[in-house]
């Protein structure tokens, strides 16, 4: 008897919502692709996530050594052309780009530790938990973050990448806590839930086991957004001229363009393409998320 | 005001239909391909009749539905056939108007409307929403027109002020049915209108539709799986199988006389309350992938008197009693022989 | 039912009140109401009822997915609510299971079907060998006819019908080799045609394995074809009580009567009226109700049922009914 599945909205049954990802997780990789956005996404961060592997290779320069002349445009020796110090500005986009992306990847995965620490254990838990943690998210979600973070930063006497980290990461996780709690606020509920403590599951198992893999779609996405939310911040910033400025990163460069009055002497080939590298790196991993959107909720499908 | 403003129906040639559908085709684009919901359907409804169409999951019952009020979404799309509502070509209509002929002259209730009430708006205006919406009509009017629905379907006068949340579910199921008589239309279609209410309230309200059926004289296009229902209320069946109909006639005829081998499996599979206590059996296997279904007859696998032309030829709906058809070559064959 | 012997699992004056609403409005649900019951070895109970009756509530209580507010639940003679500990907990899961009505929410999605029939083997330490565990795995595969097994084994839920995710839950629940098995509501989500197959599944366990089963559901239908008792439920109480068939052609309770009456019966025809007119709607269990819950809908209803809800009147060996009707 060969295997069927029933194609139209069962009429018998009400209608139920499966809950988060359709799919099991490890055929869900292969599901991205599906998707345009995400493998459009998908490849833009690629792109500069293997730049950010290969800088030893690609880089033509040493991006703090002085070159050429100082503010030469892009030429077939300097592609983009030189900074205020004579230094290639490619070479300092190439190198940059592992600073800025590594940030970024620290802090989302240390936002999503937290976040899903927090989320799941004030929904699965409730009563005084919830409360007490629900509490603690509210008030983290209601901080200014980025004024905080500069107050922080500015305190600190140098703040590396690490410092940001650190701090980017603590004010950051509550959006995502709020939603993963709601989640599995709505999990708790489910049948299969039910089924397996009489079965007789043990709670750690339930929420390690059942509950959390059906929130992946979630706690990827808030990964992204978190890495995302940190490569711009950290950008930002660098830019104010509260970051290491002896680093190479995509903000610091924008720092010394801004500083070296770049605008005024048209240089904007010292702006314009780390500029461009962080829009691109946000707008590519949005893409992913909007993917991740598509597949978990398949009404979001392109026709 | 105690005249309702509901007239009976006038007496028309009653063995004129007054919904034809020929070789309707439906189609959903998905993912892995195209989903055949509908395959060549063709059924008549006439005036003063209870029409029940019966099915399983994925049989296309509420497609169709969904494609008789031209309400279909996509990825669904109308491939091919005709629906003809008395002079009405509903094919060819813009959808001004269809806008226009819907209500009117065809309703619908579907499938949980009663959880499609409007939850910021009174039951009342609700109501008086449908009726302006269709006819240049006083508000005042509408008042009194949306009070005597209320009577009719059994709701206190008063409750025309309250809000969907402060009713039961069979009351909020029987105010969608008012919205659905307010413009006293030829033809309702109901798609499961009872699957979520208990059956004490299920048998009220079915009562109270075929009461006001019989008084009104309207037609009814009653989708359901539920089939001991079916042949209680409805005075002709048709049974659908994997978007194709199966078998039509008249419910006594389907409950008691059944031909095609589906519909037989199927009567043979729901207890009774009453009469003896026998043993009954499921039909093997599940309905049918529509994206590349069985060849020949889509019922074939699962059919035990299947022979070698069940494989090739999807049979056509053959008469095999007065008003009664099925589509089984095993019938055809009785006619050769 | 004495021919019966000792029940297996019993239900003393099990009542359950859920809290609800905020600090400021406190609303009492008062779910179930004083429900005793009894199952036995090889024989199937119908606990059956419409919405709000209390039937689901009795079931969870019985499967300890809900703690009763009070009362007592009596396995083998023992009171198992004295301990809420792991190991009683498990042992206890180990003897009583149950289905779930939805096939598409009681099996997760991210799981394969393997995982889902894994789980209770090794929490309950059937198998102690990876060898021990592939032919458990194809045995209650086997047992619920879903063959051949490595067309399943490996699929996940969504991969599966209605019907073959219900039988993949009946092999979870036999699993762990129950003594008990509650079926909430079991086939009311399934196609009418294969609903007989997981019926006369069920019923094959009754007869191979003697399982106590107790089948939760609406339908009267239904629970004629496949019980031995029928207990019905109104309103959070157990308002009558006895054996299928004979509940079926005499009821003794009003409301059994409004079922019974109500129940589709393509036998009837068109245009019969039914016997007892079916009338009003159940009541709200989130307000204290004085006298009988039914009362409001009663056509024999009587100046005392509405002072105090009737106590339970054995009317002959094996039926009794709540009502004063039967004083």
């Amino acid at each position: 008897m060969a295997d069927s599945v029933s194609i139209s909205k069962s009429t018998a049954e009400p209608e139920k919502t499966v809950i988060a990802s359709r799919l099991p997780t490890l055929g869900w990789f292969g599901q991205i692709l599906h998707s345009r956005k995400a493998t459009f996404g998908l490849i833009i961060v690629g792109f500069f996530a293997l730049v950010a592997l290969l800088a030893d290779v690609i880089a033509p320069y040493e991006p703090t050594r002085m070159v050429g002349r100082p503010h030469e445009a892009p030429s077939s020796e300097h592609w983009f052309g030189t900074t205020r110090q004579g230094q290639d500005v490619f070479s300092q986009i190439v190198y940059g780009s592992r600073t800025s992306l590594m940030v970024g990847a620290m802090t989302g995965t240390t936002v999503m530790a937290i976040f899903v620490i927090v989320g799941i254990t004030a929904g699965y838990l409730g009563g005084w938990v919830d409360d007490v943690l629900s509490l603690l998210t509210n008030v983290v979600l209601v901080l200014p973050a980025l004024p905080l973070i500069i107050v922080v930063a500015r305190y600190i006497e140098r703040s590396g990448p690490l410092t940001i980290v650190i701090v980017l990461s603590l004010v950051s996780w509550a959006w995502g806590a709020r939603i993963l709690r709601s989640m599995t606020l709505t999990l708790r509920e489910a049948e299969f839930v039910s089924a397996a403590k009489v079965i007789g599951e043990p709670s750690w198992r339930i929420i390690l086991s059942e509950i959390l893999p059906n929130m992946t779609s979630l706690v990827v996405s808030g990964w992204i957004g978190a890495v995302v939310y940190a490569i711009l911040t950290e950008a930002s910033l660098e830019f104010i001229g509260l970051g290491d400025p002896n680093l190479i990163t995509w903000g610091t460069t924008l720092y010394w363009a801004q500083n070296n009055a770049a605008l005024l002497t048209k240089a904007w080939w010292t702006f314009i393409p780390p500029g461009i590298c962080i829009a691109l790196t946000g707008f590519g991993l949005t893409m992913i998320n909007f993917g991740i959107d598509e597949i978990t909720n398949p009404r979001l499908r392109a026709q | 005001m105690t005249q309702t403003e509901l007239q009976r129906i006038p007496v028309r040639d009653t063995t004129k239909p007054i919904l034809t559908v020929r070789d309707l085709q439906v189609e959903y684009k998905i993912g892995r391909g195209t989903c055949g919901a509908v395959n060549h359907v063709s059924f008549d409804i006439y005036p003063n009749e209870i029409f029940g169409l019966a099915g399983e999951s994925g049989s296309g019952k509420s497609t169709i539905a969904h494609a008789i009020t031209r309400l279909l979404k996509p990825p669904g799309y109308i491939k091919g056939g005709s629906i003809k509502f008395m002079d009405y070509d509903l094919m060819q209509m813009d959808a001004e108007s269809l806008r226009d002929f819907r209500w009117r002259h065809l309703s619908i209730v579907s499938q949980s409307a009663m959880n499609a009430l409007n939850p910021v708006l009174t039951v009342g205006d609700q109501i008086i929403d449908a009726i302006v919406a269709h006819e240049e009509i006083k508000k005042e009017k509408a008042l009194n027109r949306a009070l005597d629905l209320l009577q009719l379907v059994g709701i206190d006068k008063e409750r025309i002020n309250s809000y969907p949340h402060q009713l039961s579910g069979g009351m909020r199921q029987r105010a969608v049915i008012a919205i659905a008589l307010a413009l006293n239309p030829e033809l309702i279609i109901l798609d499961e209108p009872t699957t979520a209410l208990d059956v004490v309230v299920q048998r009220q309200i079915m009562e109270e539709i075929q009461s006001l059926q019989q008084r009104f004289g309207f037609s009814i296009l009653y989708i359901t799986h539920d089939m001991s229902l079916l042949v209680e209320f409805a005075h002709r069946i048709a049974i659908m199988y994997a978007g194709q109909i199966a078998e039509v006639g008249p419910s006594n005829q389907i409950f008691q006389n059944p031909k095609h081998p589906y519909t037989v499996r199927l009567m043979n599979s729901f207890p009774s309350i009453s009469g003896p206590r026998k043993k009954l059996q499921s039909i093997p296997g599940s309905p049918p992938n529509l994206i590349s279904p069985p060849s020949g007859c889509r019922f074939h696998p699962r059919c035990e008197l299947a022979f070698e032309e069940c494989l090739i030829i999807n049979p056509k709906l053959v008469k095999v009693g007065q008003n009664h058809h099925a589509a089984c070559l095993l019938i055809q064959e009785e006619r050769s022989s | 039912m004495n021919q019966l012997g000792q029940p297996i699992l019993e239900a003393r004056q099990l009542t359950k009140h859920f809290h609800a609403g905020s600090v400021m409005s406190r609303k009492i649900i008062r779910a179930a109401q004083d429900v005793s019951l009894s199952l036995y070895c090889g024989k199937v109970t119908a606990l059956v009822g419409e919405s709000g009756s209390g039937k689901s509530t009795t079931a969870r209580m019985l499967v300890r997915l809900y703690e009763p507010t009070s009362g007592q639940i009596i396995f083998k003679g023992e009171n198992v609510l004295k301990s809420r500990s792991r190991p009683a907990m498990l042992r206890y899961r180990s003897d009583v299971q149950m289905i779930f009505q939805d096939p598409f929410s009681s099996l997760n999605p991210v799981h394969t079907i393997r995982h889902h029939l894994k789980r209770p083997l090794i929490l309950h330490k059937r198998v102690s060998s990876k060898s021990e565990l592939e032919y458990s795995l194809g045995d209650l595969l086997n047992r619920v006819s879903l063959t051949p097994v490595h067309d399943f084994i490996d699929k996940y839920p969504h991969q599966l019908s209605g019907g073959q995710r219900q039988r993949v839950a009946i092999a979870r629940a036999l699993a762990v080799e129950p003594e008990v098995i509650l079926a909430d509501e079991p086939i009311s989500m399934l196609d009418v045609s294969i609903r007989m197959g997981i019926l006369n599944l069920m019923e094959s366990l009754r007869d191979e394995q003697n399982i106590a089963f107790l089948y939760v559901t609406h339908d009267l239908a239904s629970a004629r074809y496949f019980s031995d008792q029928i207990l019905v439920m109104y309103a959070g109480y157990m308002v009558e009580g006895g054996p299928s068939e004979e509940l079926i052609q005499e009821p003794l309770h009003p409301y059994t009567k409004m079922l019974l009456s109500a129940v589709p019966d393509p036998s009837r025809g068109l245009l019969t009226r039914s016997d007892v007119e079916a009338k009003g709607e159940v009541p709200s269990l989130a307000a204290a109700i004085t006298g009988c819950p039914f009362a409001p809908r009663c056509d024999r209803v009587m100046p005392e049922c509405r002072v105090e809800n009737p106590p339970v009147f054995q009317v002959s060996e094996d039926r009794w009914t709540r009502c004063y009707l039967y004083k």
